[in-house]
């Protein structure tokens, strides 16, 4: 997979805290066997006012003309929570979002982001408080995203994020995880051949 | 240096570790339809295989109907999943529960009832709501499906250790009050992103008191508190469910299995990086206002107003909560009138819930307008009911009987609600649209759910005497 260390655009703010699982791709379109496709369903309950995703809600910010290109995510605390699916970062990497940027994230949405490729930033909310003004004072202010350095820079500011490096090095190298874990295959069968027998 | 149970468990379990990131063994890998596709098709992309069949186990439940045994029943989407599931299972040896199993239903239902999760194991699904397994002292957890595809190749995951919360509830609970209302309230008290990155192990008196279905309750909505698990120490209670039970180990394994799970307990002095703690006696049957399972009160307490919130953030919440809810800040409970029930879920779906609705169903009939379901968690626990006459008891009182599955929690099936109906559900989210896009969903214990049905309104259980 490819990997992901400097990322340029511009941000669609969210203003919404806790968005959860279920509104970032409804379960309606869990029932796909693959990876892909799940774009156009993004937010499906807030994004149209009809079930078959005719009408946009010209009400919601990812509708706004002036955030149609936005390829960062803004938005607020324990972002992603819910359930397990995958399919919440596979939705928003298919619509077009590179990275996004919270207060806080939901651990599984995380860990899912990075096996992703697909970068979630954790900042301050006073950092946060900061994007929100910037971007909806101006929607073409560009936001700088360098996983290397950990920085988000902006209107002249830079914000340091904190980053296990272990998923730094693997989002940036676009590392094939399991692949990795299998080079510890001797390990893995020292462990298997101690277990005791009620467990084996 | 003293032990909390957590780290007895992640000890035990560590493969390798470079620094903080670990490789941990997985010792039971659940699986279903919906999460899987993807894991099975990346496998076969690289030319891997599952390396331990044996430690992986499928059922069908999120996208199956309640009313029919026919796999495309609910379409040919559904189906599709439904049949890709059965040929990857097939094609890797993996035991499978399909529909129309006698012992198929909801994972975290037949997982525990067929005797699959001991004391003392890892256990991973590609579904939030795995925390269930922590009542028997499992490190259990939902994971996405990029981890699945990991464990189905090298059985392992890498994991950081997360960070630890003691939950205490000492007391006696009192008539009327159960598991489902101690987990809603503890979630009130901590918030709904209150453990993001813990473990949690609940303790006390009150949580000692409960019966393994009950603990099944509480672990299952660890992670609507946002924390990654939840665990209980393993006891007498434990040992009895467990002992005889289909995959459980017998003779010398299961002595020996015995003498390890009662050292699993957390040593004295053991060192939690939060602790939290509530009295049994203080908990009162709780019902969801709002759209996320923190947004909680007792069922004798008043809508909250915007104003009474700790802060801005929370204050929005709420006010967009009302708002989707449809709702007014003061508003008594008892005044809000429903016109769905659902009873099921992997939270409330066992025979301990179906009894305790039951009990409540068999005092009236279900109000005129409201529309009832009760979805049994598994096939053993549909044969049951129907063995106790629970079945007969919610059809006189006009509730409609269904086939296990997920069902209505997430609606994956037809089991759908419309926009503006609003629906007591013994489930584990409120969030917005989780039941059917515009549908508000009221969180509550299975007798709560059953006593709503029957008065078209929420009513205290505990005003019911018999309950």
């Amino acid at each position: 997979m490819a990997g992901i260390n400097l990322h340029s655009g511009t941000a669609v703010p969210l203003d919404i805290a806790n968005v959860d699982t279920d509104q970032i791709i409804p379960k309606q379109f869990l029932t796909a066997v693959t990876r892909k496709g799940y774009g156009k369903h993004l937010f499906h309950d807030w994004r149209y006012l009809d079930l078959h995703e005719q009408e946009p809600n010209p009400d919601f910010a990812l509708n706004k003309p002036e955030y149609k290109n936005a390829s960062i995510l803004l938005t607020r605390q324990n972002f992603g929570c819910g359930s397990s699916r995958e399919h919440a970062p596979w939705s928003l990497a298919d619509y077009g979002f590179s990275a996004v940027i919270a207060p806080s994230f939901a651990d599984i949405f995380y860990a899912n982001s990075v096996n992703n490729q697909f970068l979630p930033i954790c900042l301050t909310n006073a950092e946060v408080d900061a994007l929100f003004a910037a971007v909806k004072a101006d929607p073409q202010t560009q936001i700088d995203l360098n996983l290397t350095e950990q920085s988000v820079s902006c209107d002249g500011q830079t914000y340091h994020f904190d980053i296990d490096p272990v998923h730094k090095n693997a989002m940036i190298k676009g590392l094939d995880a399991i692949g990795l874990t299998l080079e510890l295959d001797s390990h893995i069968g020292a462990y298997e051949s101690k277990m005791p027998a009620w467990i084996a | 240096m003293a032990k909390s149970l957590f780290d007895k468990v992640w000890d035990a379990h560590l493969v390798h570790h470079d620094g903080d990131d670990c490789l941990i063994y997985i010792d039971r890998h659940l699986i279903h339809e919906v999460t899987t596709p993807q894991a099975f098709s990346g496998l076969k992309e690289k030319n891997r295989k599952v390396r331990r069949p044996d430690k992986t186990f499928a059922t069908m439940d999120h996208s199956i109907s309640t009313r029919s045994l026919a796999i495309d029943a609910c379409g040919p989407t559904n189906a599709l999943q439904l049949r890709t599931l059965a040929e990857n299972c097939q094609e890797n040896g993996i035991e499978i529960y399909p529909v129309g199993h006698q012992k198929q239903g909801i994972i975290h239902v037949i997982a525990p009832e067929l005797g699959l999760i001991l004391p003392g194991m890892t256990v991973v699904c590609g579904d939030s709501h795995t925390a269930t397994h922590g009542a028997f002292g499992a490190l259990a957890f939902g994971i996405g499906t990029s981890q699945v595809e990991h464990v189905f190749a090298s059985q392992t995951l890498k994991q950081g250790k997360s960070k630890s919360m003691k939950v205490q509830v000492d007391g006696k609970l009192g008539l009327g009050v159960t598991a489902k209302d101690i987990i809603l309230a503890i979630i009130g008290k901590i918030g709904h992103a209150g453990a993001t990155a813990h473990v949690i192990e609940y303790c006390g008196s009150a949580i000692e008191a409960l019966t393994m279905e009950e603990r099944m309750t509480i672990c299952n909505m660890t992670i609507e508190a946002g924390a990654k698990a939840g665990l209980i120490a393993p006891d007498q209670n434990t040992i009895d469910y467990l002992q005889g039970r289909e995959k459980a180990p017998t003779g010398a394994d299961w002595d020996a299995a015995v003498a390890y799970w009662q050292t699993l307990k957390s040593d004295e002095g053991a060192h939690f990086d939060t602790e939290v703690s509530l009295k049994a006696e203080d908990i009162k049957p709780q019902v969801t206002w709002g759209t996320n399972p923190g947004q909680v009160v007792a069922v004798d307490e008043l809508v909250p107003t915007p104003e009474s919130m700790p802060n801005d953030v929370e204050k929005t919440s709420c006010i967009n909560a009302l708002k989707y809810m449809d709702l007014k800040a003061g508003q008594k409970l008892s005044d809000i009138s429903v016109n769905n029930v659902f009873i099921g879920s992997c939270t409330n779906s066992r025979i301990e819930d179906l009894r305790a609705a039951a009990k409540v169903a068999g005092l009236g009939h279900v109000a005129a307008g409201v529309t009832a379901i009760v979805v049994p968690g598994s096939g053993q626990v549909k044969l049951q009911a129907e063995a106790e006459g629970l079945d007969k008891i919610f059809i006189d009182a006009g509730f409609e009987w269904r086939l296990p599955g997920c069902s209505m929690c997430l609606g994956m099936n037809d089991d759908i609600l419309q926009p503006g109906d609003r629906c007591a559900s013994t489930s584990n989210r409120n969030f917005e649209g989780r039941q059917g896009r515009g549908a508000r969903t009221h969180l509550v214990s299975p007798a709560m759910a059953a006593a709503a049905a029957i008065h078209g309104r929420f009513v205290d259980v505990r005003q019911l005497g018999e309950a």
